[in-house]
């Protein structure tokens, strides 16, 4: 009963949130309602018994791509007026194009449930372990290599975000490593004995 | 009692909410990312409720794929929004024409 309770709960909030994120005029606020709906649906998670994944959900979309997000709506100075102007226009199409693909989907869930699928499991869900263990004894097993490559996707997709935002900008006077390393003392160092009241010629 | 068949609605309305959003919002590129993030977290769900209905922990790992991959896109696709705001001072879409593809 009260699992039924708490998945009509986060379910509501989901779309709700869904469709405020879509139609809020100010992206900063499309964003906070972007962050609710990863809560929600990391509540979806929970309640299904996937904890791991609920967290992975709230740590990075949550933690990280919603802030990312965040950063450059408001890092960049954009007329989002300007931006929502076509909105009247599109919404026809939209809305039409909306209704036949969940027409559709609604369709494909029908038949689903009119037919049954086979029973051959890939990786059976042990009932004795916790649901981190089970999924790291399948990540690590069978599905290492998979895991590597999506290490390398990140790997590139934090190289990529560099390079293409990192800019050398002119008139600074950085640190020359190389320059520091090659001085000797001999350049920089001069030993002197001045005589009383002669002073040192630099 | 909730079924399967309540995931897979919720992930269907999220999804058709997100591609919604990618034609509503047709000039503005943040929103459209955003729009892609719900639509990636409607796959998520599906995935892990089939997981967890069929007993099988294979949905659970592609979920975490989907993930990465979708934070690696979220990544490289603002680095490129932003370099695009620097160059020409807007981020209105339909504006990007200058390759005539």
């Amino acid at each position: 009963m009260i699992q039924a309770l708490a998945f009509y709960l986060f379910a509501t909030i989901v779309i709700a949130s869904g469709v405020m994120t879509i139609l809020s005029r100010n992206p900063v606020h499309s964003v906070l309602w972007l962050i609710l709906a990863f809560f929600n649906a990391a509540g979806l998670f929970l309640i299904l018994g996937a904890e791991f994944i609920a967290m992975l959900l709230v740590i990075v979309y949550v933690g990280a791509v919603a802030v990312l997000f965040l950063f450059v709506v408001m890092m960049l100075d954009v007329d989002f007026a300007e931006l929502r102007a076509g909105v009247a226009k599109y919404w026809p199409f939209a809305t039409i194009l909306a209704i036949v693909l969940l027409a559709e989907l609604i369709f494909a869930l029908a038949a689903w449930n009119a037919g049954t699928i086979s029973a051959v499991k890939a990786a059976p869900m042990a009932s004795d372990v916790p649901n981190i263990e089970a999924l790291g004894r399948v990540l690590y097993t069978r599905y290492l290599y998979i895991f590597e490559a999506a290490g390398l996707v990140l790997l590139v997709a934090m190289i990529g975000a560099i390079v293409l935002t990192h800019r050398t900008r002119s008139g600074l006077r950085p640190q020359n490593v190389s320059n520091q390393i090659r001085r000797r003392p001999e350049d920089a160092v001069i030993n002197r004995q001045p005589g009383v009241g002669e002073g040192v010629e630099l | 009692m909730i079924g399967l068949g309540h995931y897979l609605a919720v992930g269907a309305v999220l999804f058709v909410l997100g591609v919604f959003g990618i034609f509503l919002n047709r000039k503005n590129v943040i929103v459209i990312l955003m729009a892609i993030e719900l639509i990636l977290l409607a796959v998520n769900i599906n995935l892990v409720a089939f997981s967890v209905f069929l007993g099988d922990m294979v949905g659970q790992i592609f979920a975490m794929f989907v993930l990465t991959v979708a934070a690696g896109e979220a990544a490289i696709g603002l680095a490129i929004l932003v370099i695009y705001f620097r160059g020409r001072g807007t981020i209105a879409v339909d504006d990007i024409n200058q390759m005539k593809g």
